[in-house]
């Protein structure tokens, strides 16, 4: 069957090698985004390497107007219809400390935003009784810590959200996958210190993917931070609260 | 965070440098990188030696610029970003009958190297350099974008192509891709005696693609010894393509050792049946042999290796047997030899190709070998031929003058590129490249 993905955020470089997977596979994609130049650039790209269909269109995740528009525009494609979510903002934590006006932006950008965006899209997957849907959530939502915990309390509302959202559409038949990527090399980690296991884009793409097909509903990648999760989550709050990882 | 401190060094790893990179996503952030001041591009340090170093500096890496951009599929123009993999550009679109006219030994070198040290591949005698085949080139220079042809701004072009990123960044690039009949390659490979017949075959050679290994190590009769490759392209069903391996740490220094290259090489030549063989294989696999190997650059240990590539005139062979006749008493050389005849196709000031024999070398990074490679410099610089920069690590400045009469045109056009020489790299420095003489 045609697939159609709608990917947001994508100038990010998770979801331009998400991007480019499925475009290699046939599948149209919307990339939606708020640098027109870079999108046009990734949507010729992706029509190079074979998408069926690749258009840039507009969306900024601050301005929920210009949803409908997207949407109806998604309605007009045949077959089944896809979502891929890859926006967020993440600011030093420092600065929100310094500035809390930067917290609802970050949620937004992270949370609101995109849940907004995938709450009007929900009925046409429903209708046409297919689709995915592809959350991307982050490991740093799995608990509070020092270093960002005003994002990391966005991504985890953007979980529950999922989850939620998991409950509801797989009763029509729609499959929604939450990731959460560790520490990717991307233009928001580049220069930081103290990473560890740090991944490319292209593997958490390939990940995504492959959890798709299996139909998963929450997958970590790479995958040790499924464990490395598990144990940060499993330390008694007491003990947690004075250690900074 | 925009900049990012990294030591890194050239695939040969015997040079490192220390310096701030910035590694942008989008052009709009390249631009704006370049809007207060100007720093060298550099893209996957395929060079092995200091050409994309600038220790103590900055660097732009260009690796994650790697969208195509426009293709035009009645003329074959590709329009790539300048981080796009030559290895990319020949899966995505072999496929689709078209290929790139020049591939260098690696599919991980990008574009922008590419065009940079106008590199060559195993059918230069037909098509010559790289940069031959680039029909327009956007340039940014202070955060402008300037389009450079070889038409309307031919210096500027010449001084771009080959010229070692001293012009400014390359941004993107059109590049004129060649129609093939497929994705796959017929190989014949068989074994050659010495050197003289060497000679001849290559001379002889009609196939699209003709490489020749050379076993290093042989003496006497045996000298010059080793395998003439020959591909032609052709369609088929591609197998699925081998999982790729790693070199995860460096090997201890005796890897390498002198009895272990001896028997590597015996068993390298013999696996060529004597009577020659045929196969089909995926485009990749005879392209970039090496690459199947990832990072086998550590096989050379922590101390790494060195590269040494010369060209020298076709009247000039004795002297390049010459050449290879102390490798092969020194007992320093690596299982990696190769010998090519080039044409005369050449697209830059300071591209490296002239119509010719070249030969390349590995060396550990030992006392030895660095000096026994100070030698074989001259000898090139004698028989009137040219070291290549993507290889080396090593060479003074005073024989380049000789090994490249254009240097001085290419002085001029980079001094107008850039005249506050914040573009040179170390190993522009270290040649003394950019200093008039
Ligand atoms: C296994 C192997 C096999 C090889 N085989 C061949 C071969 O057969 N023929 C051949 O000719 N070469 C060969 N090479 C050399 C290689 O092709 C060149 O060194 C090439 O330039 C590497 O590309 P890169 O992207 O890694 O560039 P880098 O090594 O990162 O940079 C090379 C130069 O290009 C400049 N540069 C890079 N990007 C830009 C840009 N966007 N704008 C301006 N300047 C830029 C840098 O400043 C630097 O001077 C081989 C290398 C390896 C490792």
């Amino acid at each position: 069957m045609n697939e159609t993905w709608i990917i947001l955020g994508a100038t990010s470089s998770i979801a331009k090698a998400f991007a480019r997977e499925v475009a290699t596979r046939g599948d149209a994609v919307f990339l939606a985004g708020r640098d027109m130049d870079d999108l046009k650039e990734t949507a010729n790209d992706c029509g190079l390497r074979g998408a069926r269909h690749a258009e840039a269109v507009a969306f900024d995740a601050r301005d929920p107007g210009n949803y409908a528009k997207i949407i109806a525009r998604l309605t007009k494609e045949e077959g089944q219809i896809n979502a891929a979510v890859f926006v967020g903002s993440m600011p030093d934590q420092s600065e929100i400390d310094a500035d809390p006006n930067l917290i609802a932006g970050t949620v937004t950008d992270s949370f609101t935003g995109p849940a907004h965006f995938l709450q009007l899209l929900a009925p046409l997957l429903e209708e046409r009784g297919c689709g995915t849907i592809v959350g991307t959530g982050s490991v740093a939502g799995d608990r509070g810590r020092l270093g960002n915990y005003v994002y990391g309390a966005a991504k985890a509302g953007f979980h529950t959200y999922l989850s939620g959202l998991r409950n509801r559409l797989g009763r029509a038949g729609v499959h929604v996958l939450t990731v959460k990527p560790g520490m990717v090399d991307t233009a928001m980690t580049w220069g930081l210190d103290g990473l560890v296991l740090v991944v490319g884009p292209e593997k958490v793409a390939s990940d995504i993917l492959k959890a798709v097909k299996k139909k998963r509903n929450t997958v970590y990648s790479p995958f040790p931070w499924r464990y490395i999760m598990l144990i940060i989550r499993c330390i008694p709050e007491p003990i947690f609260k004075k250690l900074s990882i | 965070m925009l900049w990012k401190k990294s030591k890194y060094s050239g695939w040969g790893r015997a040079l490192t440098a220390n310096a701030d990179l910035a590694r942008p996503e989008r052009l709009s952030a390249l631009k704006a990188l370049t809007n207060d001041a100007a720093q060298p591009a550099i893209g996957h340090c395929r060079s092995y030696g200091d050409a994309a170093l600038n220790d103590g500096g900055r660097a732009v890496d260009m690796t994650r610029l790697d969208r195509i951009i426009g293709f035009d599929a009645e003329t074959g123009i590709v329009n790539v970003q300048a981080g796009v993999q030559i290895g990319d550009l020949g899966t995505t679109f072999a496929p689709r009958g078209w290929i790139a006219p020049v591939m260098p030994g690696t599919g991980f070198a990008t574009v922008g190297g590419c065009i940079a040290n106008d590199v060559h591949g195993k059918n230069h005698h037909h098509v010559g350099s790289f940069g031959q085949h680039v029909t327009e080139m956007a340039l940014i220079q202070n955060g402008k974008v300037k389009t450079v042809t070889p038409d309307k701004t031919p210096d500027l072009f010449k001084a771009t192509i080959g010229g070692l990123g001293q012009t400014g960044i390359i941004a993107s690039a059109k590049i004129q891709l060649m129609p093939c009949k497929g994705d796959m390659m017929v190989l014949t490979e068989r074994r050659v005696d010495g050197w003289d017949e060497f000679l001849t075959l290559l001379d002889d050679a009609t196939s699209d693609y003709t490489v020749g290994w050379i076993d290093a190590t042989a003496k006497g009769e045996a000298l010059g010894r080793g395998i003439l490759e020959e591909g032609e392209i052709t369609s088929g069903v591609s197998p699925t393509n081998g999982k790729s391996k790693d070199v995860p740490f460096n090997a201890p220094h005796w890897a390498l050792s002198r009895p272990i290259v001896r028997l590597f090489n015996e068993l390298y030549f013999r696996r060529v049946p004597s009577s020659g063989r045929t196969s089909v294989k995926p485009i990749t696999a005879p392209f970039f042999p090496l690459d199947k190997v990832h990072n086998w650059n550590r096989l050379y240990g922590k101390r790494g290796f060195h590269q040494f590539q010369c060209v020298v005139p076709i009247d000039q062979a004795p002297a390049l047997r010459d050449m290879l006749e102390r490798i092969a008493m020194s007992g320093l050389a690596s299982p990696l030899a190769v010998l090519k005849r080039m044409g005369a196709g050449r697209a830059g000031y300071l591209s490296f190709p002239m119509e010719g024999y070249t030969l390349a070398v590995d060396f550990p990074n030992r006392p030895d070998a660095v000096a026994l490679i100070g030698r074989l410099e001259k000898m090139t610089a004698d028989a009137g031929g040219r070291i290549y920069f993507a290889k080396d690590a090593l060479c003074s400045s005073e024989r380049i003058a000789q090994m490249y009469p254009e240097l001085e045109k290419w002085q001029k056009a980079t001094a107008k590129a850039d005249p506050e020489n914040a573009l040179a790299t170390d190993l522009v420095r270290r040649l003394k490249l950019r200093t008039p003489t």
